[in-house]
């Protein structure tokens, strides 16, 4: 169990913001930070890592005090055992991809994880290139790589996903939830995309102006609440033609493009661009085997 | 030819870019990073020397280290140190003098560095010492290069400060360019020259090389 209560005043884009919160995150959980940029959500990983200090918090890792104002005790980053991906991955360019991962290496650790973090990222052929030579994707593996060689009792992802292409993204979502298992991992997320969000996490915290002003699992969070579908996804609109009487909804879901015939006061609301949920609950979805 | 006053130039040179190394790299991180507003008023005495004539610097030096002094007598007897007229001396003077050239190019290295590959280091768990020599200095080997050479080119062109604090001891203190001076008063216009000759040689070919490693055209003819 990680318990976190912060409190700060930010000095945001828009004026400064009073940021209040308080998480508790269950171990082995991924949980994500949603909100807009200069909500606040970067700062809060910034204080788990120890890389910024409230002005009045408590973190407490596994009954480990790792934040205390109250009683004075503040461990300093390199006590804290976190591991973090920036967003601009923060590779270490004199390094190879190797050197990299090595670099994290506590004294006296096996250096066999080194190897088996390659190998899950499958950068095998690329170890030994520098980071400059290397595409974003490769980079944010390698940055994530290089998070968990210490096996931290948090890893924190801050928009590893923001920068890249959105096929890549989905192979890296599914890198990211690989690792969180195999390694049984308490992850925390920040992200804007609601498809991601859906996808990875176990619980969400929706973060406006410094506060938490939603949280509980995607479904709870995101769905309407008339609708109970029995399977329903999220898609950005592509496009929405005419058709006739009805109207022919382009929707992009992951990697996949579906159409959706709609009438006039379904999508009167509805721009190109918008999210939405795509839900079924008449009738039953077929299953089949493809392989 | 007389070839000691290059010999003493090259020696004075090279201890004196040693010296700077060590002191630069530390002082050039502290400006580089501190939020301390005393910030302003040492990055103001380190460029001094920039602006401030030769003759000024070696005159207060003069002064300050002189055995008539509290300072200079409190070397001379208790420490047995002897800087004025002496090698010792000119290697403190030069420190000094080119000092803002050793400490520009590495304490803008670092300010270009981005902030979070020193953060990821220490989330890494890796200490500040750590992180400044595996990591920092590794990635500022341009800027590091550069304080080095301007500081050795800067200290083989000193002449004033050298002339107040050091004299023009041969051996000891007459350095090239003093060298150099010495003969054309004495209307040595060929030895004379054949000094400048020297000097403006091994100048260029420092710079040369240091343009010549900066701009990447070194990597790209290995490749």
């Amino acid at each position: 169990m990680i318990q976190i209560s912060l409190k700060k005043k930010l000095r945001a884009a828009n004026g400064a913001i009073q940021l209040d919160v308080d998480i508790e995150i269950e171990q082995g959980t991924l949980i994500t930070l949603y909100g807009n940029s200069g909500a606040g959500k970067t700062s809060i990983l910034r204080m788990i890592a120890g890389l910024l200090l409230p002005e009045k918090g408590m973190i407490v890792v596994n009954t480990k005090t790792w934040l205390d104002t109250g009683k004075g005790v503040s461990l300093k980053p390199q006590q804290r055992k976190s591991g973090f991906v920036f967003q601009d991955y923060a590779l270490f360019p004199n390094m190879t991809v190797k050197e990299n991962l090595m670099y994290a290496l506590e004294k006296g650790q096996d250096k066999a994880i080194v190897h088996e973090l390659i190998s899950i990222i499958g950068l095998e052929d690329l170890q030994h290139r520098k980071p400059e030579e290397l595409s974003g994707g490769q980079k944010q593996r390698v940055a994530l790589a290089r998070a968990l060689v210490r096996k931290p009792d948090i890893l924190m992802l801050d928009e590893p996903l923001s920068a890249l292409d959105i096929q890549m993204r989905s192979l890296l979502q599914d890198y990211i939830l690989k690792v969180h298992k195999e390694f049984s991992l308490t992850t925390i997320l920040v992200s804007h995309d609601i498809g991601e969000v859906i996808k990875m996490s176990d619980k969400i915290f929706i973060i406006d102006e410094g506060k938490i002003t939603r949280q509980g699992t995607p479904i709870e969070v995101f769905s309407n609440k008339q609708v109970s579908g029995k399977f329903q996804f999220v898609g950005e609109i592509l496009s929405i033609d005419k058709e006739d009487v009805v109207y022919i909804v382009t929707i992009l879901i992951g990697v996949n493009i579906v159409k959706i015939v709609a009438v006039e006061s379904e999508i009167h609301s509805m721009r190109v661009g918008d999210k939405v949920m795509v839900a079924s609950k008449a009738f039953n979805p077929l299953l089949q085997k493809i392989n | 030819m007389d070839w000691q006053p290059l010999l003493l130039t090259f020696k004075l040179a090279l201890i004196t870019t040693f010296v700077l190394l060590v002191i630069s790299v530390p002082l050039a991180y502290w400006l580089a990073y501190t939020k301390y507003r005393i910030k302003t008023i040492v990055e103001t005495l380190v460029s001094m020397p920039l602006v401030l004539p030769p003759t000024v610097l070696g005159f207060y030096l003069l002064i300050a280290l002189s055995p008539a002094n509290s300072f200079g007598s409190f070397l001379t007897d208790w420490l047995g140190i002897k800087l004025i007229f002496s090698f010792g001396g000119l290697v403190l003077a030069s420190v000094m003098y080119s000092l803002p050239f050793m400490v520009h190019p590495i304490q803008s290295g670092f300010a270009n560095l981005n902030p979070q590959i020193t953060e990821a280091s220490y989330v890494l768990g890796k200490s500040r010492a750590t992180t400044l020599f595996k990591v920092l200095l590794p990635n500022i080997k341009p800027a590091l290069l550069t304080g080095v050479v301007l500081a050795f080119a800067h200290t083989i062109g000193e002449f004033g400060v050298v002339l107040m604090i050091g004299g023009n001891i041969p051996g000891k203190t007459k350095v090239a360019s003093i060298a150099i001076y010495d003969e054309v008063e004495s209307l040595n216009y060929h030895n004379a020259n054949s000094y400048s000759l020297i000097l403006f040689t091994i100048t260029f070919i420092i710079l040369l090389v240091v343009y010549l490693v900066n701009g990447g055209y070194l990597k790209r003819v290995w490749k």
